[in-house]
């Protein structure tokens, strides 16, 4: 079993009233909100935290990419990702990563990953989102309409940069490139393990399976809701002929660890409310455009809408992820699953379930929400990785072997960042 | 009036419905957002005194998945010129609306053989970022009727689903029309008309409705300024985006009298 550390980097100041007074934390969220001096410190806390969890053994640490968001101030993570290269060292950097239809050309997102391979001897994760509407299409002008498209073929494009050693030339309909011949190129080889992290749509379950990917459920609702999507991708792999290793799957948790379950609903009550409620807040006007779901997956999407309609007799909410209920208490947040409360050996015996109802080999898990201070992060952190940790380590290892985990150069080979101070340099 | 016959033509190997219902000279219509779902009163006041010819453009309703063939906006007007030739529209009048007016203005412009007189109503294709239009594809859900129509229950009846059909396909296809839209204007609706507005040189109508929510006023008189003293242009008061929606015998009158 991997245990993955994951940072949305949330801005941690927005405003009490802010459901109240602004109608969306994403896209056209108040840039006057947003103090540059404080950030200044967030991102360095941020860092800090990721280092932690690094140092506590996580298997790896992970950052992801927004645009215009108030809950995600990483429009670009490869920049932390560097920084995480110099300053950790055996630990998986896990990029999750870079939306490819939003780098023009897409062979920067093939340059900056293999820098950063290099610079890590071979750690990285390479993390291929298409992105969300609100990131792709309303904050980066990306069309509907042809974004998977254009998301295919970026691709494609970046696969042969990494592991056609000629220089070639790429026609592409978006793309087109006399002379493709990045440099440099990769330490792990042919390239590194690629992840995808989807949000249920079965042209990605099959996608990953005929490219032999990683997928990686994003979702923020939790293990109660994600179930059903889990189920769905494994059916599709058993038609598709594909073996159950837990290892081809991968699914976001948030978690709050505490000495008891009494005491977490207690410190961790205002930063998961601050996350479902402030952070979640994202005006509905952003979440469709048309073209960005394909015809497919809205078909089924419709259909078992129909069927739960014919089923229950009553009009099932439809779980868009978006737009925040009106009653995000702690209680229920924890009640529905979204974050796994509770004490050590609780947690654990609950991520056991969790990781072996849904089959998942890879648990991202969020142990900083919302305005979680850098102290009850490490709280968080080091309580998990020292009682929780250990409990569920071995799951899944007996019997499975992770095929998509990166393959370092040798611990020996590997440099060890020591820069000169001038002092010693006299 | 004779009854609406329906006609499938083949348009980048894709089938696509064409109406058609009166007698007459021929005039064509190419809508604006949501496309063509179901015949209306608007299509029925010009079917009085001539033949309305109603082609499905690529991917709006009738039109099945031909968007997804079309990749760049040269391609969009290239079938759409098309797409007059196959209904038999070529060098009748032709009436634009919305996403349609582009279309149909880009025809005029390149194609000015294929189109005699030209109406467009509240058309796109233009963009001004100090007068910016309303972006109909950040609306929150079931609520874009409100912007396109002065009565928005004349939209909502536009796209209810008839009593056959399967409700799953009714709803993809009800998004595949605001997507194929989206996939040559998204997301301004700039197409760079500007630069060919001059080459119209048909009698151009401007009409535009007075409660018009999705496109300001002053596109009206760039269109009118960019084409030259062969446009003209009228307001048709109580209407909005999609006039001839909300005014059909208003709208029906004001073209008719232009195409005589």
């Amino acid at each position: 079993m991997k245990i993955c550390w994951f940072h949305l980097m949330p801005y941690t100041d927005l405003p009490e009233d802010f459901q109240k007074k602004h109608s969306s934390v994403w896209v056209d969220i108040d840039s006057r909100l947003f103090d540059p001096k404080r950030a200044h410190h967030m991102y360095n806390d941020f860092m800090d935290e990721l280092e932690f969890a690094a140092d506590c053994g996580f298997d790896a640490i992970c950052v992801n990419e927004h645009h215009a968001n108030g809950y995600g101030l990483m429009p670009s993570p490869n920049i932390i990702a560097a920084t995480l290269a110099r300053r950790t060292k055996d630990t998986a950097i896990c990029v999750m990563g870079n939306s490819l239809a939003l780098y023009n050309p897409p062979t920067r997102v093939a340059e900056e990953f293999a820098m950063l391979d290099c610079i890590s001897g071979g750690r990285l994760i390479a993390g291929f989102p298409v992105g969300t509407p609100m990131d792709t299409c309303y904050a980066m002008g990306q069309n509907p309409s042809s974004l998977r498209e254009k998301y295919r073929e970026a691709h494609d494009l970046v696969m042969q940069a990494w592991t056609n050693p000629d220089t070639f030339s790429f026609n592409g309909r978006h793309n087109q490139i006399p002379f493709v011949n990045i440099w440099p190129r990769p330490v792990q080889q042919p390239h590194p393990p690629v992840w995808i992290p989807g949000g249920g749509s079965v042209e990605t379950f099959e996608w990953c399976a005929e490219m032999d990917y990683v997928y990686s459920y994003l979702s923020y609702f939790g293990y109660k809701a994600g179930l059903a999507t889990m189920n769905d991708f494994w059916s599709k792999m058993a038609e598709l002929g594909k073996d159950r290793n837990p290892y081809r799957a991968g699914f976001l948790q948030f978690v709050g660890v505490a000495e008891t379950k009494q005491e977490a609903m207690k410190i961790y009550k205002e930063p998961a409310e601050y996350f479902y409620g402030r952070c979640l807040h994202v005006d509905p006007r952003y979440a469709m455009p048309p073209g960005y779901t394909t015809e497919e997956t809205m078909r089924r999407k419709y259909q078992s809408q129909v069927a739960a309609v014919a089923q229950k007799g009553e009009e099932k909410k439809a779980v868009s992820g978006l737009g925040t209920p009106a009653d995000m208490s702690i209680e229920f947040i924890e009640q529905e699953g979204y974050v796994i409360l509770g004490s050590p050996d609780e947690v654990a015996e609950k991520l056991r379930e969790v990781a072996i109802n849904m089959n998942v080999g890879h648990l991202m898990l969020l142990l900083q929400y919302g305005n979680m201070s850098k102290d009850l992060t490490n709280y968080n952190t080091k309580l998990f990785a020292e009682k929780v940790m250990p409990q569920i380590k071995d799951i899944f290892d007996d019997k499975w072997e992770d095929h998509w985990w990166p393959k370092p150069m040798a611990k020996a080979e590997r440099a060890v960042p020591a820069p000169t101070t001038r002092e010693a340099a006299e | 009036m004779s009854e609406l016959k329906t006609r499938t033509i083949t348009l980048n190997g894709v089938e696509t419905r064409v109406w058609e219902k009166g007698a007459g000279a021929p005039i064509g219509y190419f809508p604006g957002f949501g496309g063509t779902p179901r015949w209306h009163a608007f299509l029925d006041e010009l079917a009085k005194t001539r033949k309305v010819i109603v082609p499905s453009l690529p991917g709006f309703p009738g039109g099945g998945l031909g968007h997804l063939e079309l990749h760049n906006h040269l391609d969009w007007v290239i079938a759409c010129g098309d797409l007059l030739e196959l209904s038999g529209l070529s060098g009748g009048d032709l009436i634009g609306v919305g996403f349609g007016g582009a279309l149909a203005a880009d025809i005029a412009a390149v194609f000015p053989q294929k189109v005699r007189r030209l109406a467009l109503i509240s058309s796109y294709g233009l963009y001004d970022e100090k007068d910016p239009i309303t972006n109909v594809w950040a609306q929150r859900p079931g609520t874009v009727q409100n912007v396109l129509c002065a009565k928005p229950e004349r939209f909502t009846e536009l796209t209810a689903m008839p009593n056959d059909y399967d409700p799953t396909e009714w709803q993809i296809e009800m998004v595949r029309a605001s997507e194929a839209g989206a996939r040559y204007l998204w997301p301004f609706g700039n197409t760079h008309l500007d630069r060919r507005l001059h080459r119209i040189t048909q009698p151009v109508l401007l009409l535009r409705g007075s409660e018009d929510k999705v496109i300001p006023a002053s596109y009206q008189e760039k269109f009118a300024a960019g084409i030259g003293s062969n446009a003209k242009t009228a307001t048709i008061n109580g209407a909005g985006h999609l006039a001839e929606l909300d005014e059909p015998e208003a709208v029906a009158k004001a073209i008719l009298d232009f195409v005589k």
